[in-house]
Formats: C-alpha cells, structure tokens, sequence
C-alpha cells in the first residue's frame, strides 16, 4: 500500500473516519474520566470503534489518543503512563485494521496555554509533544494527525516534534477555525493563511481544519485554504453545530447532508475527507458512495460538481 | 480624569508594564480608589470584554488585558478594603463538566473581581457535586455556570437540581451562560439568571448576591 503523501499527490481522495469521543461515550466512557484511560483498561471498545469505521468504508483510522500527550494526562494524574496508553491505542487499531487502512496517530492540544498568555513554557510543551509522537511512532502509526489546534505556536511545537522524530511520517496538522465577520479566525486569532504559512514552514504534508462547524461553514473554510497552499488538505467537519432536545444531545446533519459536502469538498480540492463530532459510521458509509461517485466521473465530466 | 482614560487605554493594550504606574499617578492625583477601579480598569476591560464578544479581537489580547488589569488591582485592594468597600460576596465558578473551554468564564472571573466580588474559580470540566460541595464550604452567594458545548449543558440542570435537593435553592443563586445557553434554557432548568454577555452576567450576579443575603444569608449561616 502506497503512504498517504503518495496517494494525495496523485490526486487520489482519501476517505477518514468520523467521531470517536461520542462512540465512548455509548461504551460506557463515565463523564469525567479521561477517554484514553480506556485504552489500557478496555482496548477491545477501541477495536470494535475502528471495526465499525472500516467496515464504513474509511481508509484512515485515528487512534484514540487526542489527549494523549503527559501535560493533558496530568490532569487526570495519569501522565507517567503517556507511553504506553499511546502505544495501546494504537495496538488495538493496527489488531483491526491491519494493512486495509491507515493508522493515523490523533495529538490534540495540550490544555496549556503558553507564555505570555497562560503560564506554561514553549519547552515544555515540545517536551510533552515529543514524549507522545515518539511512542506512537515506536507503536507504527502510519501517519502523525496534529488536530483541533486554536494557537499556531502550539500547532507548530506539535508538528516539528513529529517532523524531529522521524523525516519520513506523513504530519497532517488541522486547526479549529470560526466565523467572524472579517473572515475565518481561531479563538487564538488565527487566520487561514496565517495557518497554512506556519503549519507548512513547520513540516507539514497535509494541512487544513476539523471541528467546530458544520458542512457550509467547513466548505467555505476549504476553498479560503485552497487558495492559500499547494500543500494537500485534509478537512473534518462536524454534523452540524449541536443542538439539545429534552435534554439530549443530537448533531443536526444526517449522513445525505455530509454526502453533499463530500462532494463540495471533492471539487473544491480536498484530498482526505473525514468527520469530527456526530460523525457516525453511517455518515462516512453515504460520504464512502459521494466519493467513489465523485472518482468515477472524468475531469471535465459535465456532471461533476465544480 | 485624562488619567483614567489613559489607565483604560493601556489596560486595552494589555500593557501590564504602564498600568501599575497609571494607577498609582491616577491616587496621587486624589482621585478615590473605586473610581480608579470603575472608570480605569473596569472601563477598559468592558471594552476588551465587548470587542472580543464581536470578535474584534482575540483570546491573546484579553489575556494580557487580564494581566493587566491584575497588576493594577493588586495596587488598589488593599486601599479598597481600608476604605470600606467592602465584599459584595462570594461567588463560585466553573465551566461544567466535559467542557474545556473557559475563557468566556474567565472572562467574567475578572470582571466580577473587579466588581468587589470574592471569586473562586473551579476552572473547567467541573462535576455538579463539586459546584455545591465548594459553594457550601466556601459560603457562597451564587454559583456561575458556564458551557461552549452543548454536549455539557445538562450538568447545568444537576447544579439546580442539586440545590433543590439540598434545601439550597434560594440561598445560593446559580447563573448560567456561554454560547449555546439562552434565558430560555435558564427558565426550563429552573437556573436563577441568564448572562448574555460578561457585562450583564456582572450585573445579573449583583442582583442575586442582594436577593440571597436579604433571604438570611448563605450556606454555612
């Protein structure tokens, strides 16, 4: 199997999964609990999840490791374990999917914010940074996805950890936009370009963004990426923006209206495709049938969406 | 009062370098120290506050507002207190449980502070039985709540019911707010306030700390 670099550079699309967090949740993950602390207790729940996404059609699974890194584990005084409840999360993947699709290593934010703004030293989340990607890299992932990102610095500390370790990992790297009325920013300030500059002078091979929107939203954030970087992109939007109904919680989008953006996506140049919060197994399977259509049909096929 | 003004500019250019000065300049001048707190640094902060709310400017800029504002209030404290301004009370909060975002809590952190309230902040992903637990221990006047995700917002509805549970309800007043919440949600879980903004959440809290000491005081008493 070609790596993901290749693939996307020969303009083939790639399809990723969709939430994890939510699928926990359903297998017993108690409120307050730190998600990854499954992957050493319960890892048959981390198979069964990436069973249900292979089976969907998705070639990149994630592991289960978001807030995997020592400074976010402190918080649940689990930091000493980092190694291994990375390397366990992706054991369970690699057991399920074998070589039928990619393991794509999740590192999420630290929950630090860095000097001068909050009080935690650049170093030290390098550190932390470097302590997670070493063991998934040392696990065999098969690509490093820095995600959910709001501050470039951190995104940036994130990716040259990756790139540090190893020259040959595929590093995509997603930030976390939202609209405002001068365009798209992250809570940090970041602007689209500003993110591609930085994440691509960093070191990485696929840039772009996941979470905190829905389907409308994340189109107009590709095609805003699209015309800032050559590099490939890699989009994962939400089901919507959540909305509570006597009391639960249900994501707006049904698995046609994320079919749609699939193809919105195609044509606007996306080359991975996945899904972030309310994101089911159902979703990726119509947004699997919106993607092998879109690769059926020519350049320059009338009925494409462009 | 150009002093004032010049106290508001840099707190809103989070310059915590001229502000201590600023400050001190503004009580040589004479000028009493809560109008230096209000017209000075509240003032200012409600500026960052408001163009953060239209995303004017971003969470760096309202860090070091808050560090700035931080460095002149730990000038004038212990001028206020000798002064007589006494405590409007004590509030409790946090961003609920599962939900990590806390800058909007943050936020109103500081401009209770401002405000004269004695603020203990939980920080975020805080379970409904520790909003009670320190509430009661810490003698509280009213609990702020707050959630980004709606995802989080039930464990709102456990605060209150908690509360009712405990013969509480009343004596400690609990406030919500954050993006997805609405006045609607605050009526439906039986919450006592709605904060739309920081400003009016500040605002919403002085109302219910007077309700709450006028209905015998609070939990320990």
């Amino acid at each position: 199997m070609d790596g993901i670099r290749a693939r996307c550079g020969r303009g083939e699309v790639l399809l990723a999964d969709g939430a994890m967090g939510s699928l926990l949740m359903a297998r017993g993950l108690e409120k307050g609990a730190a998600p990854e602390s499954l992957n050493l207790s319960r890892p048959e729940v981390l198979e069964d999840i990436a069973r249900l996404y292979l089976e969907a059609g998705a070639e990149i699974i994630q592991t289960n490791t978001f807030g995997a890194s020592p400074l976010k584990l402190a918080k649940y005084g689990l930091a000493g374990r980092a190694a291994e409840i990375n390397a366990a999360a992706v054991a369970a993947v690699r057991r399920t999917v074998g070589d039928k699709a990619y393991v794509s290593a999740s590192v999420g934010p630290s929950g630090r914010l860095l000097l001068p703004f909050g009080d935690t030293s650049e170093s030290d989340v390098l550190d932390s940074f470097l302590l997670q990607i070493a063991a998934l890299l040392k696990a065999g992932v098969d690509a490093i996805c820095v995600e959910t990102m709001t501050d470039l610095t951190e995104a940036r500390l994130a990716v040259q950890a990756a790139r540090r370790l190893s020259s040959a990992i595929p590093v995509m790297a997603t930030m976390t936009f939202e609209p405002t009325p001068r365009g798209f920013f992250t809570i940090m300030g970041v602007s689209i370009v500003a993110a591609c500059r930085g994440l691509e002078e960093a070191g990485a091979d696929l840039v772009g963004s996941n979470c905190g929107n829905g389907s409308a939203q994340m189109v107009a954030i590709a095609r805003e990426f699209r015309k800032c970087t050559r590099l490939p992109l890699l989009i994962q939007s939400n089901a919507g923006i959540p909305e509570l109904r006597q009391g639960q919680v249900r994501y707006p989008e049904t698995p046609d209206c994320m079919a749609k953006m699939s193809r919105e996506l195609l044509a606007a140049g996306v080359s991975v495709i996945g899904g972030c919060c309310g994101t089911t197994p159902d979703h990726i399977r119509a947004m699997r049938r919106a993607i092998d259509d879109g690769a059926k049909m020519k350049p320059g096929d009338p009925a494409q969406v462009r | 009062m150009e002093i004032l003004q010049r106290i508001a500019q840099s707190l809103e250019a989070g310059d915590d370098g001229d502000v201590p000065g600023l400050t001190r300049q503004a009580l040589a001048e004479g000028i009493a120290p809560k109008v230096v707190l209000d017209q000075g640094l509240i003032a200012g902060m409600n500026v960052v506050g408001e163009k953060f709310r239209v995303h004017e400017i971003f969470l760096p800029d309202v860090l070091l507002a808050a560090k700035a504002m931080y460095a002149g209030m730990d000038i004038l404290k212990p001028l206020l207190s000798s002064a007589g301004v006494a405590s409007r009370g004590r509030v409790v909060i946090g961003s609920v449980q599962g939900d990590l975002h806390d800058i909007g809590k943050n936020l109103v952190g500081i401009m209770l502070r401002g405000a004269g309230f004695e603020v203990v902040d939980l920080g975020n992903d805080v379970a409904a039985e520790k909003f009670v637990a320190e509430a009661k221990s810490r003698d509280a006047r009213v609990i702020g709540m707050s959630a980004l995700l709606t995802t989080t917002m039930p464990v709102m509805k456990e605060v209150v019911d908690l509360l009712k549970k405990e013969n509480l309800h009343g004596r400690i007043k609990t406030i919500i707010g954050g993006a997805p919440v609405s006045r609607e949600y605050a009526g439906e879980i039986g919450a006592d306030a709605y904060g739309y903004d920081c400003a009016q959440a500040v605002e919403r809290v002085k109302e219910l700390a007077a309700a709450a000491s006028l209905r015998g005081g609070t939990a320990a008493s």
